[in-house]
C-alpha cells in the first residue's frame, strides 16, 4: 500500500468495483478542496456504485478493492456515519415525521460546550441564510421544491462534512429552478472549501459545476 | 447481538413448532403410546380414506381455500382502484379498520343471522312482501358447497387485506404514479390496475398466502357457516380429535396431515395462478388499453366494499340486539321486549377475564414485534443473514391445523415438565402471533426507500441512531397495524389458551366459545360483543395515534 | 388394583409434601376430608349453559364454606377437551400432579378413558353419600350405557330422551315413533335430529332402534358385525322414509342439541327434544322459547341414562375432587339442582328413603309447566350397550353422508 499523501481533499486510489467478475468501474482521482470533480455516464454506467462505495452503502454483492482518502486518512473501513462524507440525493429526502428545524438539527453533530440553545441558534441562522426563515416549525410536506432543496443542503452543510457527495441532485427539480439551486449548491461547497464528487448525466450539470470531468462507462 | 435474531427467533419457535408437527406426524403414523400405538403403520390413512364425504369436504376446504383469497382482493383492488379521493371511500376506509376487529365466530354468527331463513333480513321483508309467517324451508347457512361459509369469509378477509393494503400503499406514492398514467390518457381504474397494483400485490402477497391458509383451513366459521355432511375437512379433523372413541385420535392425525396438504396445494396453485397471471398481465400492460368499462368498475369495486362493510356491521347489530332481547320470534323484525339480564348475568364474569386477555394479547404482541423488528432490522443492514433461510419455519403455525399442533405442543411442554399457565400461555400465543405480526410489517419494511437511512447515515447517525430516530418513526404506522394484528390473533385465541393454560387460565375469549357451545343467541352476543371490545381499541389506537401523533405532518399520512 | 392405587396416592403424596401424604383411600374417609381442605379442585365441566356454569359457582362457594376446599370450575365447550388434555398429560409421561381434577362425564367417553387407564379408582362407591342412592332399584347409578361403572366414577345427574313443542301451534303431538312419522310426513320440513355422532343425534337412533327392533335385548349386548344389519334394517328404513320431510330435506342437519332447541325457538321446526328435561322450561325463562312449549315422551318410554364425576389416573387435588363429589351427592346440592329455576337436573338420589328433612327439599321444588312431572316421564329405558353407539354413528355417516 502506498503511503497516504499529505495533501488534502478527496482521493480514490485504484478504485475498483466489480459485479461476477467484470469490472464496472476502475478509477483514480484527486479532488481538492472547494474543486468539483463531476462523472458522468449513462445509466447503469456504475455512477451510483461509485458513491455507495464512497459514501459506505456498497451492496455486499459488489466486490470492492481500492482507497478512499479523505484529508490524507484512508476511510473505506470505517462505517458510513464516521466517513465525514456528506450526500446530497436527487429528492431532498427531508424527514416526513420531523419538522424542518428537526430535519436540520437532526444533522449538528453535538459539541462540547454547544448546548440545546446553541445548536438552535445555529439552525435559525442557517434557515434565515437560504431565505427560510421563519420555517423552523413547518411539516416539510408543506414546502416548494426550491424550498425543500434549499432545506436539504442546509441540512448537509449543517452536519459539518468533509466531502460531499452529489448524486444528480438537481434532475428532479423544475428547469426555472434548477439554475438557482445548482448556483447555490456550487457556491455553498466551494465557500467551504469543500471536495466535491458530482454523479450526473446531465451536461449543464458538470458545465455549472465548472471541474474536470470524467466519463464512465 | 441483532446479527443473531433470526437465530434466537427460529430457535425460539422451532421447538414449538416442530413439537406441534411431531405430534400430528406420529399419531398419523400409528405412533402415541399413551393410546397403545406403539408402532408405525398406515392404518390410520386406510381408515381416514374410508371416512366417507372425505372427497366432498377436501373439495370444498380447497375451493374456499382459492376463491375466498381471489374475491376479497378483487374486492378490495377495486375498490382502491375506483373510490381514491371520494367521500365514501373515505368513509369505507374509516368504518372497515374497527370492523376488522369483529373476532371471525362473532362475525359468523352475526352473518348467519343476517342471511338465515329466519334472520333479520328475512323478517325485514316479512310478512307482508314474501307471506312468510314462519321460516321458509330453504337451504342457505351450511349449504354443502360452502358458499355460505366463503361468503363469511370474504366478509373478514376484505377488511384485513384492505388495511394490509392501505398500510403498504404510501411508500409506493400512488398519486405520482397515476398522474403519470393520467397524462397518458389512462382512466382511474385502469392506470390504478396498470401502475399502482404490480406494485402493491408484490406488498400484500404475504397475508394473502395467510389468507389462503386461513380460508383453507379455518375452524370456528366453518362450524357456524360451513357445510355438515360432510363438513370441511378442518372441522371433520376437529371432530374425529373430540371423538369420544381415543382410537380416531389415529385417523384424526392423518386428517390433520391431509389438510396440511390441501392448505398447501391451495398455497401452490395460487402461486401458478400468479405466474400465469403474470405472462398474460403484461401482454395487458402493453396492449395499451385505456379503460373503456372503467366507471362500472369503479362502482363495482365500491358497491362490493359496502356490502362487505354493512354485512359485517349489520351482523354486528343483530348481535346486539339479541343481546339485550327478550322473547323474539320470526317474523317480528324487533324483539317483543327488551332486557339486562343477559348483560347483568355476564357483568361479574367480564372483568377478569377481559382483564387476562388484553395482558396475554399485550405481552405476546409486544415480544413478537420485538423479535420481528430485530429480524428485519438485521435483514436490511447486512449480507450474512445467518438462520434467514429458516424463517419460513414461522409460517408453520399458520398451515398446520390447531387442534393437532397444539396437542403436540401439550405433549412437548409435558415432557419438559413446563407447568401449564399463564406464561405458557404467552408463549403459546407468541407462536401464533409473530407469523402475523411478520407478515404484517416484513414487506412495509423492506420496501421502505433505503436512501432515507442513507440520509441519516451520512448526516452522521450511526445504525442504532437511524434505527430509532428514522426508520422506527417512518414505520410507526405499519408497526402500529401490526401491533393491532397481533393483538387480535392473539385475542381470538381459544385452543392455545385452554390448552397451554390446561383451561386454568380464563379469558374473555374462553368464556366466549364455552358459552357458545350451548348454542343461546342471546349469550352469544353479550361474549362476542364482550370479545370484539379488545380487538377494537388495538385498531382503534392503530388508526387514530398516527393521525394524532402526525397531524402536523402531511408527508405520514398520504395514504392512498 | 388395591396395590396401584397405593402406588399411584405415593407417587402423588411425594412432591406435594407430608400435609397430603396421606392416602387416598376413600375407606378413611375423614382423612381424605383432612387432606382436602387447603386443595384447590380444578373442575372440568361443560360450560354452555348459563345456569349449569351458576350452579357450578354455587357448589364452589358452598365447598370453600363448609369443607374449605376450593373448586375452580374449568369450562370446556366439549368434554373432548379435558379427555384431551389427560391424554397428552400421559403421553407426556405426567403420571402425578395432573391439571384435571374432576370431569363431568359419562358413555363412550367414560368407557374410553377406562379403557385406557386414564382414570382413577376405585373411589365413587365409598363416598358417604353413594348410600343415599339405591343400586338394587336403580342399577342405572352404577352402569354407565351397561358398563359397570366399578367405581371409577361417582354418579351426579339423570337425564332422559323428552320432546317439546309449541302448544299453541300443535295442540296434540304425535307420542309413537310412527306416528312421529306420518306427523313429520304431514308437515314437511318442520322436523330434524341433530347429526350424528352428536350425542343427542345418536341418542336419537338409539331411541328410534329400541322401538323398532325386533328383538331388544341384542341391544344390550356388544353390537356383532354379523347381525348389525339385520337388526338396524328396520331403522334405516324408517329414516329412509323420514329424509325427504325433514327440515332442509335432510341434506343439513343441526350440529347439536343447542341449535336443535334454536330451530324451534326460531320456529323453523315445530318439534324438538333434549336430554335434559328442564331445557325447555329453562329457555322459556330465558326468553328463548315461548311460554306456550310444552314437553311430552314417547308412550313406550324413552332412552335414559346417569351421567357422572371421574377423577382421572394422575389428578394432583384427589381427595379434595373426592370431598366435592360427595357433596354434589348429598340431599341439599341434589335438590338444588333439580329445581328448573336453577339447574333442573333430576337426583340420582332415592329421594323416597331419604329421612322427611331431606325430602321435603325435593317435596318443595316447583317444576314449572313445561317441565314434565316425574310421573310423566314414564318407563325410562336403559342405554343400549356402547358399542351399538360408535357403529350406528358409523353406518349413519356412510348411507347418508354428501347425498
Amino acid at each position: 500500500m502506498a503511503a497516504p499523501p499529505t495533501t488534502g481533499g478527496l482521493a480514490l486510489r485504484g478504485v475498483r468495483i466489480g459485479l461476477r467478475g467484470t469490472t464496472l468501474i476502475d478509477i483514480d482521482a484527486a479532488i481538492a478542496p472547494g474543486e468539483v470533480l463531476t462523472v458522468m455516464g449513462r445509466s447503469g454506467a456504475g455512477k451510483s456504485t461509485l458513491l455507495a462505495y464512497i459514501a459506505g452503502f456498497l451492496d455486499p454483492a459488489f466486490s470492492a478493492a481500492g482507497e478512499v482518502l479523505l484529508d490524507g486518512a484512508a476511510i473505506q473501513l470505517l462505517p458510513a456515519q464516521a466517513r465525514g462524507v456528506g450526500l446530497l440525493f436527487q429528492d431532498p429526502l427531508l424527514f416526513p415525521h420531523l419538522s424542518v428545524g428537526g430535519n436540520l438539527l437532526f444533522g449538528m453533530p453535538r459539541q462540547a460546550g454547544a448546548g440545546r440553545s446553541v445548536r438552535w441558534a445555529m439552525m435559525l441562522a442557517a434557515l434565515d441564510s437560504a431565505g427560510l426563515a421563519g420555517f423552523e416549525a413547518r411539516d416539510p410536506a408543506t414546502l416548494s421544491g426550491g424550498q425543500k432543496a434549499r432545506a436539504a443542503l442546509l441540512r448537509l452543510m449543517l452536519s459539518r462534512p468533509r466531502a460531499v457527495l452529489l448524486d444528480e441532485p438537481f434532475s428532479a427539480l423544475d428547469a426555472t429552478l434548477r439554475d438557482d439551486i445548482r448556483t447555490l449548491v456550487f457556491g455553498q461547497i466551494r465557500r467551504a472549501g469543500l471536495p466535491c464528487l458530482l454523479v450526473t448525466h446531465d451536461a449543464e450539470d458538470a458545465a455549472s459545476a465548472g471541474g474536470t470531468v470524467i466519463e464512465l462507462g | 447481538m441483532l446479527r443473531l435474531a433470526p437465530i434466537v427467533a427460529v430457535a425460539v419457535l422451532a421447538g414449538p413448532v416442530l413439537a406441534g408437527l411431531a405430534g400430528v406426524l406420529l399419531p398419523a403414523f400409528g405412533y402415541l403410546p399413551a393410546l397403545g400405538g406403539e408402532g408405525l403403520s398406515l392404518l390410520a390413512w386406510r381408515q381416514l380414506v374410508a371416512q366417507p364425504g372425505l372427497a366432498q369436504s377436501v373439495a370444498v376446504s380447497l375451493a374456499s381455500g382459492l376463491l375466498v383469497p381471489l374475491v376479497a382482493l378483487g374486492i378490495v383492488f377495486l375498490f382502491l382502484a375506483g373510490g381514491s379521493g371520494t367521500r365514501l371511500f373515505a368513509l369505507i376506509r374509516g368504518a372497515m379498520s374497527p370492523l376488522l376487529a369483529v373476532p371471525h365466530a362473532a362475525a359468523a354468527f352475526g352473518l348467519a343471522f343476517l342471511i338465515a331463513p329466519s334472520g333479520l333480513l328475512a323478517r325485514l321483508a316479512s310478512p307482508w312482501l314474501t307471506g312468510w309467517l314462519r321460516p321458509p324451508d330453504l337451504l342457505i347457512v351450511q349449504d354443502p358447497a360452502g358458499l355460505a361459509m366463503m361468503l363469511g369469509l370474504v366478509v373478514k378477509e376484505v377488511p384485513f387485506l384492505l388495511l394490509m393494503s392501505l398500510a403498504a400503499l404510501p411508500q409506493l406514492r400512488p398519486q405520482a404514479r397515476l398522474a403519470l398514467a393520467g397524462s397518458l390518457g389512462y382512466r382511474p381504474v385502469a392506470a390504478w390496475f396498470k401502475t399502482v397494483a404490480p406494485g402493491l400485490y408484490p406488498l400484500v402477497r404475504l397475508p394473502v398466502f395467510a389468507a389462503i391458509a386461513y380460508a383453507s383451513s379455518v375452524v370456528d366459521v366453518a362450524l357456524i357457516l360451513g357445510p355438515s355432511n360432510p363438513p370441511t375437512l378442518s372441522v371433520a379433523v376437529l371432530r374425529w380429535f373430540n371423538d369420544p372413541d381415543l382410537s380416531y385420535r389415529f385417523v384424526a392425525s392423518a386428517g390433520a396431515v391431509l389438510q396440511i396438504g390441501v392448505t398447501m396445494a391451495a398455497l401452490a396453485l395460487w402461486w401458478g395462478g400468479e405466474l400465469l397471471l403474470a405472462a398474460l398481465g403484461r401482454a395487458w400492460l402493453e396492449g395499451g388499453g385505456r379503460g373503456r368499462i372503467d366507471h362500472a368498475l369503479a362502482w363495482c369495486g365500491q358497491g362490493a366494499m359496502l356490502l362487505a362493510g354493512s354485512a359485517l356491521l349489520f351482523g354486528l347489530v343483530g348481535l346486539a340486539v339479541n343481546s339485550v332481547a327478550g322473547f323474539w320470534r320470526f317474523p317480528h323484525l324487533l324483539p317483543e321486549h327488551f332486557t339486562a339480564r343477559h348483560w347483568l348475568a355476564a357483568a361479574p364474569n367480564l372483568a377478569g377475564p377481559l382483564g387476562t386477555a388484553l395482558l396475554i394479547a399485550g405481552l405476546a404482541t409486544v415480544l413478537s414485534l420485538a423479535v420481528v423488528l430485530a429480524v428485519l432490522e438485521n435483514e436490511t443492514r447486512g449480507a450474512r443473514r445467518p438462520g434467514q433461510a429458516a424463517l419460513w419455519l414461522l409460517y408453520l403455525p399458520l398451515i398446520v391445523p390447531q387442534v393437532a399442533f397444539l396437542s403436540g405442543l401439550a405433549i412437548g411442554t409435558g415432557m419438559l415438565s413446563l407447568r401449564p399457565g399463564f406464561w405458557l400461555v404467552v408463549a403459546g400465543h407468541v407462536v401464533f402471533v409473530l407469523p402475523y405480526v411478520f407478515l404484517s410489517l416484513s414487506e412495509p419494511y423492506r420496501r421502505l426507500d433505503p436512501r432515507w437511512v442513507m440520509a441519516a447515515r451520512t448526516l452522521g447517525a450511526g445504525p442504532d441512531r437511524a434505527f430509532w430516530t428514522v426508520r422506527l418513526p417512518m414505520l410507526s404506522t405499519p408497526c402500529l397495524t401490526a401491533a393491532a394484528v397481533g393483538m387480535a390473533v392473539s385475542i381470538g385465541q381459544y385452543l392455545a389458551t385452554q390448552v397451554l393454560g390446561a383451561g386454568r387460565v380464563a379469558t374473555v375469549t374462553t368464556e366466549a366459545v364455552a358459552l357458545a357451545s350451548g348454542g343461546n343467541r342471546r349469550v352469544i352476543g353479550v361474549w362476542a360483543l364482550a370479545q370484539a371490545v379488545l380487538p377494537a381499541l388495538g385498531f382503534g389506537v392503530a388508526l387514530l395515534a398516527p393521525r394524532l401523533v402526525w397531524r402536523q405532518r402531511r408527508g405520514m399520512r398520504s395514504l392512498g | 388394583m388395591l396395590t396401584r392405587r397405593t402406588t399411584l396416592a405415593a407417587l402423588l403424596a411425594l412432591p406435594l409434601g407430608p400435609a397430603l401424604a396421606v392416602p387416598a383411600d376413600p375407606t378413611h374417609w375423614p382423612a381424605i376430608a383432612a387432606a382436602a381442605r387447603g386443595q384447590t379442585v380444578y373442575w372440568n365441566a361443560w360450560a354452555g349453559e348459563t345456569r349449569i356454569n351458576a350452579y357450578i359457582a354455587w357448589a364452589g362457594r358452598e365447598m370453600e364454606r363448609r369443607f374449605g376446599v376450593r373448586v375452580v370450575h374449568v369450562k370446556l365447550s366439549d368434554t373432548a377437551e379435558a379427555v384431551a388434555r389427560v391424554v397428552a398429560e400421559k403421553a407426556a409421561g405426567t403420571l402425578s400432579g395432573g391439571a384435571v381434577d374432576l370431569i363431568w362425564i359419562n358413555g363412550a367417553n367414560f368407557a374410553s378413558m377406562r379403557r385406557n387407564g386414564l382414570l382413577f379408582g376405585p373411589w365413587a362407591e365409598r363416598l358417604p353419600n353413594f348410600a343415599l342412592t339405591d343400586p338394587a332399584d336403580h342399577p342405572e347409578v352404577r352402569q354407565d350405557f351397561t358398563v359397570p361403572t366399578d367405581g371409577y366414577e361417582a354418579p351426579w345427574g339423570r337425564a332422559q330422551l323428552v320432546f317439546f313443542y309449541d302448544s299453541a301451534t300443535l295442540p296434540t303431538p304425535p307420542r309413537t315413533v310412527p306416528a312421529l312419522a306420518a306427523w313429520a310426513h304431514a308437515h314437511p320440513g318442520r322436523f330434524t335430529y341433530p347429526l350424528p355422532p352428536d350425542f343427542l343425534g345418536t341418542t336419537f337412533l338409539k331411541q328410534l332402534l329400541l322401538d323398532l327392533v325386533a328383538d331388544r335385548g341384542a341391544l344390550y349386548r356388544p353390537v356383532q358385525d354379523a347381525t348389525f344389519a339385520g337388526y338396524t334394517a328396520p331403522l334405516w328404513a324408517y329414516l329412509d322414509d323420514l329424509r325427504p320431510v325433514l327440515w332442509r330435506k335432510g341434506r343439513v342437519f343441526p350440529a347439536n342439541s343447542a341449535e336443535l332447541r334454536r330451530l324451534v325457538a326460531d320456529n323453523e321446526t315445530t318439534i324438538g327434544f333434549s336430554f335434559d328435561p328442564a331445557s325447555a322450561q329453562a329457555a322459556i325463562a330465558a326468553g328463548e322459547l315461548p311460554a306456550s312449549v310444552r314437553s311430552f315422551v314417547l308412550a313406550g318410554g324413552t332412552v335414559g341414562n346417569v351421567n357422572f364425576l371421574a377423577i382421572p389416573f394422575n389428578a394432583a387435588h384427589r381427595q379434595g375432587a373426592m370431598v366435592l363429589a360427595n357433596f354434589l351427592l348429598s340431599p341439599a346440592a341434589q335438590a338444588r339442582k333439580q329445581d328448573p329455576a336453577v339447574m333442573g337436573s333430576a337426583t340420582v338420589l332415592a329421594v323416597d328413603k331419604l329421612p322427611p328433612a331431606d325430602r321435603a327439599l325435593f317435596d318443595r321444588i316447583d317444576l314449572g309447566p313445561a317441565t314434565p312431572r316425574p310421573q310423566q316421564l314414564g318407563r325410562l329405558i336403559p342405554e343400549p350397550h356402547p358399542s351399538w353407539m360408535g357403529q350406528l354413528a358409523t353406518a349413519w355417516a356412510q348411507r347418508y353422508t354428501g347425498t
